[in-house]
């Protein structure tokens, strides 16, 4: 520490330097400009109107998930990207109208699928023996009100035995047409998932036979997972002292 | 002939009989005077056999059920979106009583994930990690029991119902020696468990394993020979390795068709790849096939519960990241668990940073760099999969599970359809659903 010139962030325990690589460091909140912005934060504590005088008001901070990840890969995730793409040439297809983008965070691969390639890429996944993966655990609906365009997520997770892999599949959809075909078809085990997803998110399963509410009773308004579908909760007292319902509590995000 | 049980009631699809009570009198003579034998019974959704609150739509013609189908979200909670608005510690809370039966499966699945997202898996103390697999272990044993107790229950045979309660309650007290609470214990957190083991804990554990080791055989000789047993397992919920994978099927369902398929082996978390222990599994594709497979996995569970007594050595059971690690020092005080006097006494008189930490700690939280990750553990029931998403925030953008009890009970209608009624209870039962996780 005995340059004169260095700035505060160069000493070492105080967060990364300029130069430094942000991701590396795997920082909350910090993905420098890497990876794909789904939303920019405004202040904390969920203050609007001036009520916040801690100063963190102005905080402004975008929301970065992980971005396209570019060869290689690693491990047996360049065998499966290569069997895939393949399989998807084999068929008629050019691979990058069908995988819109692979993301490999945290150990796990992620391929990003066009809505319309969605069903013929599972089946290929599964029915390909090099590829093979029987295990379809369900589909997972995320909401991202701020990604435009593709504001709801649908997330499906596949496993091979054969092979013992897991990959993920993400599929992002407009709110204004949340449509999706539905891998019913393929993935049998998919049929109750696709309605639960239904349910919460309002994704609209294409070709699945019988798309109803499975949690909400059938007559129900709304999709309550989805962001802003409100909780619901109401305050309670104790002891005198009442306490907000969690929805209207202090948030940190 | 009581027409207080069974009311008719004239629509524009026919008759309609609302069955309230044990009297079928009515039913059996309308059914007679009708064309066809076929009736439509809605079994539940409070119904003693099926399972908590389950909903069966049966489509029965004589004793023949010739369509299956199930209602659901008679116990939905909104636990997925409640966890959202509270932070990454407070979810273990939540999730443990999804599948209240198998709670720190639930608990250990949501952990596994939220520290995948830290990228702090490596850095789980190993006590931590042994006694979260003591404990699954021990609740692998008492969801099982359950199972077994209920599922016999449900064929008359009310011994095997005392049993399995009575073997169920000596894991249940381990569970309140060691959490304080015998369900929704909410113990594993984010970062390694609440607090260490309490004295005796281990003496305990032990204790109870000797007890299990002598009570178990006592199901083989009630059940595994008995001929009744037999003649109402056998071949009842067929369902063979096509049906499974197509359908989702994990845990006992799937070993019962065959396939020794088992994450604990396939991809081992928390260090199951040091343990030894057999998967068990069994080509009959039927109810007793899979009574077998439980009663075997209750012993191999055993055996890596005492290789876990005999690696747990001294050590911290919380990550040193003293930024995610919950200020958890607790002790035992005359208004129950809570902070230490030595902690209260650090926070409060000596050190206003302590102080600081442990506010914005407890009621902040900390922050999980955005993602996603899934996890998954091999529950007593199957895959239990969680899917989380952070946003970097303190709080979850997103949980989802994967509750194998949800995607198992899908198998129903194949296993049901074109058997009979009675079977229906017996094939349910084999799946062995618990409501709050197909819900949640």
């Amino acid at each position: 520490m005995s340059d004169p010139k260095s700035t505060p962030n160069d000493t070492p325990g105080n967060g990364p330097g300029p130069g430094e690589d942000v991701n590396a460091q795997g920082l909350p909140g910090q993905r420098g400009d890497q990876g794909e912005a789904i939303r920019v934060q405004h202040g904390m504590f969920g203050a609007r109107n001036g009520g916040d005088t801690s100063g963190y008001g102005g905080l402004v901070r975008t929301v970065r998930l992980p971005g396209d990840t570019s060869r290689p890969y690693g491990g047996w995730f360049d065998e499966v990207a290569d069997e895939l793409e393949g399989a998807l040439e084999e068929q008629g297809l050019v691979p990058s109208n069908a995988v819109e983008k692979t993301v490999v965070d945290r150990g796990e691969i992620t391929f990003h699928i066009a809505r319309e390639h969605l069903p013929r890429v599972a089946r290929t996944l599964r029915d390909d023996p090099a590829l093979r993966f029987e295990l379809c655990t369900g589909v997972s609906g995320v909401h991202f009100p701020e990604d435009k365009g593709r504001e709801l997520h649908a997330v499906y997770h596949l496993r091979s035995l054969t092979h013992n892999r897991l990959i993920r599949l993400e599929v992002g959809v407009p709110d204004a047409d949340p449509h999706l075909p539905s891998v019913v078809d393929v993935y049998p085990t998919n049929d109750w998932h696709e309605r639960e997803t239904y349910d919460f998110f309002g994704i609209v399963f294409d070709g699945h036979p019988a798309l109803t509410r499975i949690m909400m009773p059938d007559d129900w308004q709304g999709f309550p997972q989805r962001k802003d579908y409100p909780l619901g909760g109401i305050p309670v007292e104790y002891k005198g002292a009442r306490i907000p319902a969690p929805d209207q509590r202090r948030s940190y995000t | 002939m009581s027409t207080s049980h069974a009311s008719p009631r004239d629509t524009t699809e026919g008759t309609v009989y609302t069955v309230t009570g044990g009297d079928w009198d009515e039913i059996a003579a309308a059914a007679q005077r009708a064309d066809d034998e076929r009736i439509i019974v809605n079994m539940g959704p409070q119904h003693p056999s099926t399972h908590g609150v389950l909903r069966l739509i049966l489509e029965i013609d004589g004793e023949t059920v010739t369509e299956a189908r199930c209602g659901i979200g008679y116990l939905h909670t909104g636990i997925e979106k409640n966890l959202e608005y509270r932070n990454w510690t407070q979810g273990t809370t939540f999730v443990t009583r999804m599948d209240y039966l198998t709670s720190f499966y639930n608990e250990t699945a949501y952990c596994l994930g939220v520290e995948k997202l830290l990228g702090i898996e490596e850095q789980i103390p190993d006590r931590a990690t042994v006694v979260r697999v003591m404990l699954m272990e021990l609740n692998r044993l008492s969801s099982h029991l359950v199972c077994i107790a209920t599922g016999g229950m449900e064929l008359g045979a009310t011994t095997i119902m005392i049993y399995g309660f009575r073997d169920r309650e000596m894991i249940l007290d381990l569970y309140e020696l060691i959490t304080g609470l015998r369900m929704n214990h909410a113990y594993i957190r984010p970062g390694g468990l609440a607090q260490d083991l309490p004295p005796g804990a281990v003496d305990a554990v032990r204790e109870c394993v000797k007890k299990m080791r002598r009570n178990l055989p006592e199901y083989d000789k009630l059940a595994t020979g008995n001929p009744i047993f037999k003649g109402r397992m056998q071949d009842v919920g067929y369902l063979d390795l096509a049906g499974c994978l197509s359908l989702g099927a994990t845990g006992p369902v799937l070993r019962a068709a065959g396939l020794p398929h088992d994450l604990r082996k396939a991809q081992p978390y928390c260090g199951y790849g040091t343990y030894e222990f057999d998967v068990p599994t069994a080509d009959t594709c039927d109810a007793y096939g899979r009574f077998l497979i439980r009663l075997e996995e209750m012993r191999q569970s055993l055996r890596i519960v005492e290789q876990c007594l005999d690696r747990l050595a001294p050590g911290p059971v919380m990550v040193a990241d003293k930024k995610i690690a919950w200020p958890a020092q607790l002790a035992l005080g005359p208004d129950g668990l809570g902070n230490s006097l030595d902690h209260i006494k650090k926070i409060m008189g000596t050190s206003m940073e302590a102080l600081i930490h442990h506010f914005k700690l407890v009621t902040e939280g900390f922050r999980v760099p955005p993602g996603q990750a899934y996890a998954a553990v091999e529950s007593p029931k199957g895959e239990l999969g969680v899917h989380v998403v952070s946003d970097g925030g303190t709080r979850p953008y997103r949980v989802h599970f994967r509750d194998p009890s949800f995607t198992n009970l899908q198998a129903m209608a194949a296993m049901c359809e074109g058997g009979q009624v009675a079977d229906v209870i017996v094939a349910v039962a084999s799946i062995d659903p618990v409501m709050g996780g197909v819900d949640r």
